[in-house]
Parts: structure tokens; C-alpha cells; sequence
């Protein structure tokens, strides 16, 4: 058991190298609820187990990949940069709602990490291709 | 099948607890296993041994407690989620247990079915 | 797949956004406040009838008789009790909750 692995032995038999894809869902804006932290911290651990993952982002959960996010005033701490680092992780299937980001007045160029701007339709698509959907 | 199942909130605050509870009732009946029931965010105060509801209502955490044991189901606590929120060893009722954010990408990879209960 | 919604479409835009990314053939099934998305003469009532002509749209009736909302369910949602929701969940392959 292993802290890496969230206490889970890694050398246990899961189903012949079972891999599924996971997608974790994002609608919510950081700091005013826990969600967003605490979603990421799942992702981070998911990291572990060699799974196909990928983050979808709709709603406010756009607001989560916001840049210039600075929270020394709110006396919170600033977790935004895990996003960038996701990269190191082989996390890199960032998929964001294009009509969430129009609709909050966003481009792509507001947000910290790249990401895969898709329309509705698209993200569906890749939703029902999923194995286990988390949401937060 | 095997399904899990995750809670995201804690017992009364919102219906989740009691939604996640009655559906894994329902899905025991129909003869399905639960491989884990994953407590997240403050879903962790699920394991309170010291919560005391009003007599006409439910207990929510004594339920958890009776199911898990009737059944040997697995109630697992997410460590990070209940040091945030200062559940601890100490203060968990009867069948649920303390481990990693693992577990439930485990029963995400282990079960047949995900079901996750929140806000 | 099957989507939850748990939510009142007045009070959160989750109803909206679950149909608007539900492909053609999937469910949703409407459990706690999300059954307020289900009831009749309603400004969101159009739209969920829009919406079954393409999903197959469930609510939970212990969640709807719990809110008095017996008589006020538009016709052509399935009800069904959370034995019914097991079904659902072990006939599709996946399951999304809205949260």
C-alpha cells in the first residue's frame, strides 16, 4: 500500500490490465465551494492506476482553468498551477464546453493550461465512449 | 453485477447519502453486490459515530453501519477529504474505514458500475 | 448511457446542460429536486417535452410523491422506484450524475 496509490496495493490483479476510460466532469467555479480541489485531487491519484483520463470542463468548471488567479487576499490556497502540471502526469485530454466559454465571455486564450475546446455535440460523443464518469 | 457507489455530501445536508443508501438497498435485493461505498468530500461526516438525530427519523450513520455489516459491504472514507474535516479513526461508527482516494478509482476500474450521489 | 439529474431546473442550470450533451437514445433519470424538471406547466415543461421526443426521460416517484408533485408530472415520464433506477443503471453502460 502505497501514498502514491491512494492506499491500494499496485500490484494487485484488476482484470488483466484493465484499462477504461475515465472522465471526470468539472461544472463548478473554484474557491467557492471545495469541488474543483478536491476533484483535481482524485485526477492527480487516478494518474496511479494507468487509466485512459480525461477532464471535461462545462458550466463554470471553465472558470476553474481561468488564468491570473491570485487568492492571497481571500487567505485560500491557490491550486490553479496543478493544472499545468496534469501535463507531467500523461493527463493531457483537457476538454472544455466551447458554449460554456462563450457564454461566460471566455476564449481559449483565458485559460492556463492547453485545452481541446469542443461544442456540445462533441463532448456528448466523447462522454458516451466513457467507461466510469465522475462527478463532483 | 458489481456496482460502487460514491457519496459526495454528508447525511442530512442533502439527500445524497439517503439517494446512494436506498439505491444500494434496492440494488442488494435485486441480488447485485456492492463492491464499496466511497465517502468524498463531506460525505466523510457519514462515518460519525457521534451524530444524534431526532428519534422519529432516520440514522443515517447507524443505517451505513447496519448495511455494511448485513451485508459485508465496504465503507471506505477518504483519508484527505476526512483529516480536512477532522474525522478520524476515533470518530468512525461500526464498518466504515479510512484509505486512500485510490479506492475509489479502484471500484471505478474493479466494478461493473460507478454510481456517484451528490450536490 | 444513463444520466442523473438531481436538481430543480429553476434553481440550477443542470437539467439544461445534461440534455444539451444526452445523445439521441439515452436516458435521464430525474431523482430528488430533479423531478421538478418533470412536472407539468412549468416554463421548463416545453422543453423536457422537446426533449422526450429524442430521450427517454424517467423520474423517481419516491421523490416525487415526497414533493406532492403526484398529479403534476408531465404524461410520457416513466416513473419508477429505485428499483427501476437499478434496472437503468445495469442496462446502460455507463452512468453520469449531474452534480
Amino acid at each position: 500500500m502505497t501514498e502514491a496509490t491512494g492506499g491500494v496495493e499496485r500490484d494487485q490483479e484488476y482484470g488483466s490490465g484493465t484499462i477504461k476510460k475515465f472522465m471526470y466532469v468539472n461544472r463548478k467555479a473554484p474557491y467557492g465551494t471545495i469541488y474543483a480541489l478536491e476533484s483535481l485531487e482524485v485526477v492527480l491519484i487516478a494518474a496511479a492506476f494507468d487509466q485512459d483520463v480525461s477532464l471535461a470542463f462545462i458550466d463554470d468548471g471553465v472558470f476553474q482553468l481561468a488564468k491570473g488567479q491570485h487568492t492571497k487576499a481571500i487567505d485560500v490556497k491557490n491550486f490553479s498551477p496543478t493544472y499545468r502540471a496534469l501535463e507531467d502526469y500523461d493527463i493531457e485530454k483537457l476538454y472544455v464546453d466551447k458554449e460554456s466559454l462563450e457564454a461566460r465571455g471566455l476564449t481559449e486564450d483565458d485559460l492556463l493550461v492547453p485545452v481541446q475546446v469542443v461544442s456540445a455535440e462533441e463532448l456528448a460523443d466523447l462522454m458516451e465512449q466513457q467507461d466510469v464518469v465522475l462527478s463532483f | 453485477m458489481k456496482i460502487g457507489i460514491m457519496v459526495n455530501e454528508g447525511p442530512y445536508q442533502h439527500e445524497a447519502s439517503d439517494s446512494a443508501y436506498l439505491f444500494a438497498k434496492a440494488a442488494l435485493e435485486k441480488g447485485h453486490k456492492i463492491h464499496r461505498v466511497f465517502f468524498y468530500h463531506d460525505g466523510v461526516n457519514n462515518a460519525n459515530k457521534l451524530t444524534e438525530p431526532p428519534q422519529d427519523d432516520r440514522h443515517i450513520v447507524n443505517r451505513w453501519s447496519d448495511l455494511a455489516k448485513e451485508h459485508g459491504i465496504d465503507l471506505v472514507v477518504c483519508v484527505a477529504a476526512a483529516l480536512r474535516r477532522g474525522v478520524k479513526d476515533e470518530l468512525l461508527a461500526p464498518g466504515f474505514r479510512i484509505s486512500g482516494l485510490g479506492q475509489v478509482v479502484e471500484s471505478g476500474i474493479q466494478s461493473d458500475r460507478l454510481v456517484v450521489f451528490g450536490d | 448511457m444513463l444520466h442523473t439529474v438531481n436538481k430543480s431546473p429553476f434553481e440550477k442550470n443542470t437539467l439544461e446542460s445534461c440534455l444539451n450533451h444526452a445523445k439521441d437514445g439515452s436516458a435521464v433519470l430525474l431523482i430528488e429536486d430533479g423531478i421538478f424538471g418533470a412536472i407539468k406547466g412549468s416554463a421548463m415543461s416545453e422543453k423536457v417535452k422537446k426533449a422526450m421526443e429524442r430521450i427517454n426521460i424517467y423520474a423517481l416517484w419516491p421523490d416525487i410523491e415526497a414533493r406532492g408533485m403526484q398529479d403534476r408530472i408531465i404524461e410520457g415520464v416513466k416513473l419508477i422506484g429505485y428499483d427501476g433506477f437499478v434496472d437503468l443503471v445495469v442496462q446502460h453502460n455507463t452512468v453520469q450524475s449531474w452534480l
